[in-house]
């Protein structure tokens, strides 16, 4: 399906910031099979006296900006056009469970899709001993790779209640675990550090999730809100996998990724060193709509 | 001679050598190494109380030269003497000389692994070092991945752990890739022991150390700039006063004259480092980097990190900046990466190290984890991962099959849940060398277990090494790795010759290199230490002066309700100081800011001042414990007033006329100014109590010339006139404010195109004004205001110079 994406984040600084330099992950990656990028346009107000784009290691698309006088606003504003394959219907061939270190060992390459960058802690998503046994009780005997990512996913959905109130991007999973409650952010990392626990690799995946309206109503603009989810490796065969537990479902042709990473820290939309002591207000529109649509209101 | 035999051959009669463990004096054979006879001779002769006097020499050097180690933490003196044991470690230049051609292998190897790591990894790929071991090393940065470094190589300045083994060959013990410490800190011992061990034998027989700094420097330089035509800085980068070898930093950028710089003196535009100075942003070709990679820039790495400069990788990617070493060479140190490298070494260069490394085994793989297991009892298992060295024990160690820190299961259990997570270590015997230990009836010489760190630096001709080095000396005889943990002390090195050696002429001390280098230009954050540290040391002696009137009118009344006393509560009340309390603790606090302050710039600021400050807040804790209020306070302040005008003198006699010393002193004329300025507002007002000008006079510290300018009772006019706008007064505000428009037009573009700096039109109109007026005009309303003027000039100096 082709989408039309539009994002929009505005920054507002109680006093200017002076040299501010940061690096923006926004703009969707072409994931060969799984998404490809038409158009995409990252509009940055007030115009930044440096801007390069790139690619991190993960091949996650970066823009490093600065500016050299103080700013009080900032604007960021994407737009893009991707078409999102429908994912084959998942028959699993992974190996069972036990089988995933073998696998691992045989594997050797430090290339960023290598499964060896997701096994271990990162800087926001250890492993700790009661999320390690939490995912252990959702294992039966002989599961496979790829049931076991299910099992997990669909526990942590059925277990934590969602409530945008509850946390905010820094607060620590194991908080998030232990009240059993947060955003996609922390259902993500919780299932990230639940599945390492128990030996397989598994990454934060952002992107954006259409969202659809409730029936007879008309989609609200800018209601849809920066998605995260799962990526887990279910061994040699299946390769990488994609979970939701947020929405208890395999990421579909409803996701269209941003990018990649071992957690929230290596694909923050926003990562940077504001040299301001103040207080900043932010707000953030999303708008995810199929394309057709979009040509039907024109 | 003969007499002093006796005593001398006592002192060497216990020294018992430790079975299976080599020696550094005696040969196995019970005989003494030939490279020491001479020194140990000569070392007899001596007297035990000649012997004392020697050491205590050198400790005085050291305790003079303010070389000291700092701990962690937030008090300014929470730093402990040099631990320096006294009897060099002594080894002949052949055998050095082998040493370093082994080290000059590993280090062309590890610069291999390095830029395989970063490169291609075709180490992983075929399979010599295992893939998840490096992803999960936190030192093993991805955004260097593909980024060449600026001139072609990764690692620049090295240091190995070397230490002997029972059959007397040398091993390594580890590695130190990342931001290796201890160069300065052998330059320091070798002052020290110069001071012990004057003499001509055995000084010319000695290699000296001086060289091998001079060509690291030379060689960061040519590196910095390739290109004449646009000339960039070298620098070191450390991660500020609170780091444990901090002192070691501001040695060696005194010492070789670069700049000294923390995270924040540094911009990156357009993907160039530069350095914030107070002429303005220069380019940074080179940094020496003190600070550990992952802290390095929170942008790309640690976001957390405040010490960093944001977009410094960026500035690396780019080509424009150089670190030694490279961001990620931290990688190398982990010491599952010694069980690797001995394969590596022969998969690369095609033969076997020529030191070997301390034999350690992955416990990832099985047959390694079942050797561990069999061979508990000699081994040292810890993280795989980890950077320390193997003897630096912690809780997360297990030595001869025993957990340090408390355990919760066995160590086969504990291997079999994390092997991959763990390296197994030899449990190592090191060599023992000569050791002084005091003793009731005088001291005696006794062996302990020693490790040896050898520096290399990188030049265009290929790796040099200091001739010398930094002994870690254990504190027991027992010569595993126990004896090595902190609290073990520190030796030179002496590389030394048969004969003696032709005086070396470096590059840096010929003769007719009288060439002045220039100061550099200041890092605007150093700019506003020392700014800031001026009007510290100068509020702090206002506040003395104040407390000491206070105190001196107690005495007289002996009524605090006095309303002289009132006021002056009143007054200092606003500046937060509780004048019930007989030795206010705000005054404490302000010693303590100020030292804090010029710990921030020892670089620039003399180890006197430094040593005089220190004394000031030892003498004023310990009075706080004892004054009594009314004479005895006064008379206290008195003291602490003397002791500040020791270190006021200490800076205005010996510190060179720098654009440092022009902000310190700035902002000492300004604090005083506005100081003077609260004074005259408070106590001169027409409505201030009887009695207030006269306070005026004496805290202003004008008492004598008073006296003998006017002859009569104090009048508001006339306290007016000698305060403010007499320009002989050092303590007038006239005066202050013509030094402020000195120091500010000595500034960098004090005048451009024939106009003058904001800051000097700020400077411009206040002095004439106090050069026209008369007593009358100045009112309180008016003096009161000449304070925020001030403020200005204090915000405009900020603006132009220290941001």
């Amino acid at each position: 399906m082709l989408y039309d994406l539009g994002l929009t984040i505005t920054y507002s600084y109680a006093s200017p910031s002076d040299r501010a330099r940061t690096i923006l992950r926004l703009l969707p990656a072409n994931v060969p099979g799984v998404q490809t990028v038409r158009q995409r346009l990252l509009e940055i107000m007030p115009l930044p006296e440096e801007r390069r784009d790139g690619r991190d290691f993960f091949g996650n698309e970066t823009s490093m900006v600065a500016w050299h006088s103080p700013i009080s606003e900032l604007s960021l504003k994407v737009t893009a056009q991707v078409e999102r394959f429908e994912p084959a219907p998942l028959f699993d061939f992974s190996p069972p469970l036990e089988q995933l270190p073998q696998e691992l060992a045989g594997l050797q390459s430090l290339d960023p899709e290598a499964p060896h960058h997701f096994r271990c802690a990162s800087p926001r998503v250890s492993t700790f001993d009661e999320i390690t046994a939490y995912a252990k009780e959702c294992l039966t005997d002989g599961v496979t790779v790829l049931g076991a990512i299910e099992a997990v996913g669909r526990a942590l959905h059925k277990d934590m209640k969602f409530d945008a109130e509850a946390t905010d991007v820094d607060t620590p999973l194991q908080d998030a675990f232990e009240k059993r409650h947060g955003v996609c952010q922390d259902f993500a990392h919780i299932m990230i550090s639940a599945l390492r626990g128990i030996g397989i690799p598994a990454a934060y995946a952002s992107g954006f999730l259409r969202t659809f309206a409730p029936p007879g109503q008309p989609r609200l603009e800018g209601a849809d809100a920066m998605h995260a989810w799962v990526r887990a490796w279910a061994g040699n065969q299946m390769g990488w996998v994609e979970f939701d537990p947020t929405n208890d479902q395999f990421a579909g042709g409803d996701y269209i990724t941003i990018g990649y990473g071992r957690d929230y820290g290596d694909v923050a939309p926003v990562r940077g060193a504001m040299r301001s002591s103040g207080e900043h207000t932010t707000t953030q529109a999303v708008d995810v709509i199929p394309h057709e649509d979009a040509v039907a209101s024109d | 001679m003969s007499q002093a035999q006796p005593e001398a051959m006592d002192i060497l009669a216990r020294y018992q050598r430790l079975p299976g463990v080599a020696d550094e004096l005696f040969d196995p054979a019970g005989h003494m190494r030939p490279v020491w006879r001479r020194f140990v001779a000569r070392f007899l002769r001596l007297s035990s109380d000649d012997i004392r006097a020697r050491f205590e020499r050198g400790d005085q050097y050291l305790r003079d030269a303010g070389v000291f180690y700092r701990q962690y933490s937030n008090d300014p003196l929470a730093e402990r003497d040099w631990p320096l044991s006294h009897i060099p470690v002594i080894l002949h230049e052949q055998e050095w000389d082998q040493i370093c051609a082994g080290l000059t292998q590993r280090a062309n190897l590890l610069e291999q692994v390095m830029a395989d790591l970063y490169g291609p990894a075709r180490l992983v790929a075929d399979g010599h070092l295992p893939a998840e071991l490096i992803a999960r090393s936190e030192q093993w940065l991805r955004p260097m991945v593909g980024v060449p470094p600026r001139g072609g190589h990764y690692l620049h300045f090295l240091a190995f752990e070397i230490g002997r083994s029972p059959d007397g060959t040398w091993f390594v013990v580890g590695d130190r890739t990342q931001a290796p410490s201890g160069a300065g800190f052998a330059l320091e011992n070798r002052m020290a022991t110069g001071r012990i061990f004057p003499e001509r034998f055995p000084r010319a027989h000695i290699h000296k150390l001086a060289g091998f700094f001079g060509t690291f420097r030379d060689a960061m330089e040519d590196l910095a700039s390739p290109s004449y035509k646009r000339p960039k800085v070298s620098a070191i980068l450390t991660p500020g006063p609170s780091n444990d070898t901090y002192y070691e930093h501001t040695y060696i950028a005194r010492y070789l004259g670069m700049m000294l710089l923390e995270g924040e003196d540094i911009v990156v535009e357009n993907g160039e480092a530069m350095v914030r100075t107070i002429e303005g942003l220069q380019p940074l070709g080179m940094l020496w980097r003190r600070i550990d990679a992952t802290f390095g820039d929170p942008l790309e790495f640690d976001e957390n990190s405040h010490i960093g400069a944001p977009g410094l990788m960026d500035a690396v990617r780019s080509g424009e900046l150089g670190l030694a070493n490279a961001f990620g060479s931290g990688i190398l140190e982990s010491r599952a990466m010694m069980a690797f490298l001995p394969r590596v070494a022969e998969v690369l260069t095609g033969g076997p190290l020529m030191i070997p490394n301390i034999a350690t085994w992955w416990c990832g793989g099985e047959a390694e984890r079942a050797y561990v297991r069999e061979n508990v009892e000699n081994m040292l298992i810890g993280p795989a991962d980890a950077v320390n060295l193997p003897f630096d024990l912690d809780s997360s160690t297990a030595l001869g099959g025993k957990f340090m820190g408390d355990a919760k299961e066995s160590i086969s259990d504990w291997l079999e849940r994390e092997g991959d997570r763990l390296v197994g270590q030899e449990a190592v015997t090191l060599s023992t060398t000569p050791a002084w230990e005091d003793t009731e009836d005088g001291g005696q010489v006794v062996p302990r277990p020693m490790t040896v760190r050898v520096f290399a630096a990188r030049t265009a001709t290929g790796w040099q090494f200091m001739k010398g080095g930094y002994a870690r000396i254990g504190r027991s005889n027992d010569a595993t790795a126990l004896a090595m943990q902190s609290g073990g002390s520190v030796a030179d090195v002496w590389i030394v010759a048969d004969k003696p050696l032709p005086k070396v002429v470096s590059r840096t001390d010929e003769p007719d290199n009288y060439r002045r280098t220039s100061p550099g230009t200041l890092p605007a954050r150093a700019a506003d230490n020392l700014y800031w540290l001026g009007r510290y040391v100068e509020r702090t002696e206002d506040a003395v002066r104040l407390i000491r009137a206070y105190h001196l009118r107690l005495a007289a009344t002996d009524n605090r309700n006095d309303v002289r006393l009132k006021t002056l509560y009143a007054y200092m009340e606003g500046f937060g100081f509780d004048l019930n309390e007989t030795f206010p603790t705000t005054l404490i606090q302000r010693i303590q800011a100020t030292l804090a302050c010029a710990s921030k710039v020892r670089d620039r600021f003399s180890t006197d001042g430094m040593l005089a400050l220190k004394d000031l807040l030892k003498t004023a804790k310990r009075m706080q414990e004892t004054v009594q209020p009314g004479d005895d306070c006064a008379r206290a302040m008195s003291v602490l007033i003397r002791k500040m005008a020791g270190i006021s003198g200490l800076v205005h006699e010996n510190m060179y006329r720098s654009a440092g010393w022009r902000f310190l002193s700035f902002g000492r004329a300004l604090e005083r100014a506005d100081a003077v300025a609260a004074v005259l507002a408070e106590f001169a007002d027409p409505d201030a109590p009887e009695g207030s000008l006269d306070l005026a006079v004496e805290v202003g510290d004008s008492i004598i010339t008073h006296q003998r300018r006017y002859r009569v009772e104090t009048s508001r006019n006339a306290v007016v006139d000698l305060l403010a706008l007499d320009a002989d007064n050092p303590r007038g505000l006239l005066f202050l404010i013509r030094q402020l428009g000195i120091h500010g037009a000595a500034l960098p573009d004090a005048e451009r195109d024939g106009r003058p700096s904001d800051v000097m039109k700020a400077i411009l109109p206040l002095e004439t004004e106090l050069a026209c007026a008369t007593p009358e005009e100045l009112t309180s309303e008016r003096i009161l205001s000449i304070r925020s003027d001030l403020g200005r000039i204090s915000d405009l100096l900020t603006t132009v110079y220290l941001r």
